[in-house]
């Protein structure tokens, strides 16, 4: 029998292939329920990329229209819902500023604390998902085992564990509770043990190394045009934290670094997460340290402030005085009354910079409020993250910019 | 906050830069809609401004529709706001548009992120972007009517992809006419649809 010519080239025997569109999401587990992404792919290689956000567009802005100033806090728990207290916190401080107001030292060491408590269980969600996604689901419940000690904490504090709604305009709801420094200072030493169990599973894996390092990588210059903040900002070697670059609260009195990568790939974005959540618990025994320098009963030692037209009265003088009743009807009933003007108030989220812009004509109502969710910029960035790798390196990339759906979509 | 960039806009632009305000530290420049990407691009490629940095574009609808018309003049505001990471200075540049299709430069070639922000606006608001390569609805779905961020557009108005069942199961909208409304929320009529 003759032979088969063996004459021909390479290319000839490639068959001709079309490009394969592709529909991922919304329901796709990695996809968190609330994205899809049209693909375009040349056999596994993904050439085109399309992200269509909106799955859980709830009108957040819309909404906010239509009530008081004080009526937005239970939303803002809803943006990013698994760090609610640092919106409660970026919210607060945007309509102090709009308002002029800066609430007494306890108050700020107080939100600080709770601040990055929520920040740590937001990273440790974070890190827990990217690694689950790639099949490592142990380090997954590690971290979250960890995070339930965080929320114990938070439940112990505002009584809730998801939706504290807990800081109010000048202020918190409550003072903190007897039990809460003990609580938190027990917790913190067995978190950091939690964060190195869950490296020491994953930074010795190969599958996680190859699967994670030189994946999605944002260049620096892709990462400022595109206004990606937070880690997936730091990861790629650009130094911008708003705590350090603008500081608001305490920060400024606090001892902490700022991580930064080098590669700006899923590796360093995990590893700007773990090491943050390092800091935020460094930043949490100092504030501890200086909350316990105030002087009892000094006009630092409270956590609100006392004027009658922004905060409400104590609930025992509104049912015993007519001035308690009169004030905390005006404060319900009509809100608080923000004077007109227009302000960017923006702080450090579990996600990056969380931006408010409020515009205020007067009265109890907001006139315009603008949420800069975090994720929403980051997500954008992902196009070119995704974009000419390979299908399966989509899974640890989304992970890593930690998507979440409440403040992307709004 | 420092004022730098206020003074190098004015010196560059003149009466272009309508107006410039620093309340409560936010450095704000009003601008001519003519000069909008000239100005933004200044703002990024001048050494002394350095503003690489996308921080946010969002917009602003100023009219209240119980006491304005419409199509008013100065209707919407268009901000950007940019952030330099080097010297640590962030301006918000502001422009103001008719209610009569609003229509505005896109200032995607300066910074990429702008992106997904006009398409956000352009679905919130229905401000067009000229030369945005992609203007789409984001937030929303290709069959949305109307632009939900403006103040004319009911906060009750639903349009569902399914509609509503009749007969027995009768499923309610969320935002209801006689939904216990305190006294304090504005309520604007659905008459103007």
């Amino acid at each position: 029998m003759e032979p088969v010519d063996l004459d021909f080239e390479e290319a000839d025997l490639e068959l001709p292939s079309e490009p394969m569109t592709l529909l991922m999401g919304p329901s796709h587990p990695a996809m968190h329920g609330t994205i899809r992404m049209v693909l375009k792919l040349d056999g596994e290689t993904v050439q085109d990329v399309d992200i269509q956000p909106g799955y859980l567009h709830r009108g957040f802005e819309k909404m906010s229209e239509r009530g008081t100033w004080s009526q937005v806090f239970p939303y803002t728990d809803r943006l990013n819902y698994v760090s609610p207290l640092l919106n409660n916190v970026g919210y607060a401080l945007a309509v102090e500023k709009l308002l002029g107001i800066e609430v007494p030292r306890k108050g700020q060491i107080f939100r600080v604390i709770l601040g990055e408590l929520s920040r740590i269980a937001d990273h440790l969600t974070g890190n827990g998902a990217i690694a689950m996604e790639l099949g490592a689901f142990t380090p997954f419940l590690w971290y979250l085992k960890a995070r339930e000690w965080i929320y114990e904490a938070c439940e112990e504090q505002t009584g809730a564990r998801l939706t504290h709604s807990f800081f109010r305009i000048g202020g918190a709801a409550f003072p903190p509770t007897e039990k809460l420094q003990a609580q938190i200072r027990s917790i913190l030493p067995r978190v950091l043990e939690v964060i190195a169990e869950g490296e020491s599973l994953l930074l010795k894996n190969r599958i996680f190394l190859d699967r994670t390092q030189g994946v999605g990588i944002l260049t620096k210059e892709h990462a400022l045009g595109m206004g990606a903040s937070g880690p997936v900002l730091r990861s790629a070697g650009i130094d911008y934290d708003v705590r350090k670059d603008k500081p608001y609260l305490t920060y400024a009195e606090c001892d902490f670094d700022v991580p930064v990568g080098e590669d700006g790939d899923t590796y360093d974005r995990f590893m700007v997460r773990s090491e943050e959540m390092r800091q935020s618990c460094r930043i949490i025994e100092q504030s501890l340290d200086l909350m316990k320098k105030i002087a009892p009963g000094s006009p630092e030692d409270a956590v609100s402030i006392t004027d009658p037209r922004i905060v409400l009265p104590p609930k025992e003088k509104v049912y015993s005085t007519i001035e308690g009743t009169i004030a905390h009807f005006k404060l319900i009933m009509e809100g608080i009354n923000v004077p007109p003007g227009e302000v960017y108030g923006y702080t450090e989220a579990g996600n990056g910079e969380l931006g408010f812009l409020l515009v205020s004509r007067g009265g109890g109502n907001p006139w315009r409020v603008r949420v800069r969710g975090p994720c929403f910029f980051s997500l954008q960035a992902a196009h070119d993250m995704i974009r000419g790798k390979m299908l399966a390196d989509i899974i640890p990339t989304f992970g890593s910019i930690n998507m979440i759906g409440g403040e992307c979509d709004r | 906050m420092s004022k730098l960039i206020l003074e190098r806009l004015k010196a560059q632009f003149g009466d272009d830069i309508l107006e410039v305000s620093s309340f409560r530290g936010d450095d704000v420049a009003v601008v001519k809609p003519s000069r909008w990407l000239d100005v933004a691009r200044f703002v990024h490629d001048d050494p002394r401004c350095d503003c690489t940095y996308f921080a946010d574009l969002s917009a602003i609808d100023n009219c209240d529709p119980r006491t304005d018309e419409l199509d008013m003049d100065d209707r919407f505001e268009v901000y950007v706001i940019a952030y330099s990471v080097a010297k640590k200075h962030r301006v918000r540049i502001k422009t103001r548009l008719s209610g009569d299709e609003p229509r505005i430069a896109s200032v995607i070639p300066v910074w990429s992120g702008a992106n997904w922000m006009e398409r956000e606006v352009f679905d919130m608001f229905g401000v067009h972007f000229e030369g945005h390569p992609d203007e789409r609805r984001i937030l929303t779905y290709d069959e949305f009517k109307g632009h939900p961020l403006r103040k004319d557009y009911p906060a009750n108005r639903t349009q569902p992809l399914v509609e509503y069942r009749d007969g027995t199961f009768n499923k309610l909208g969320p935002f209801l006419q006689d939904e216990g409304m305190p006294l304090n929320r504005t309520v604007i009529p659905d008459e103007r649809q």
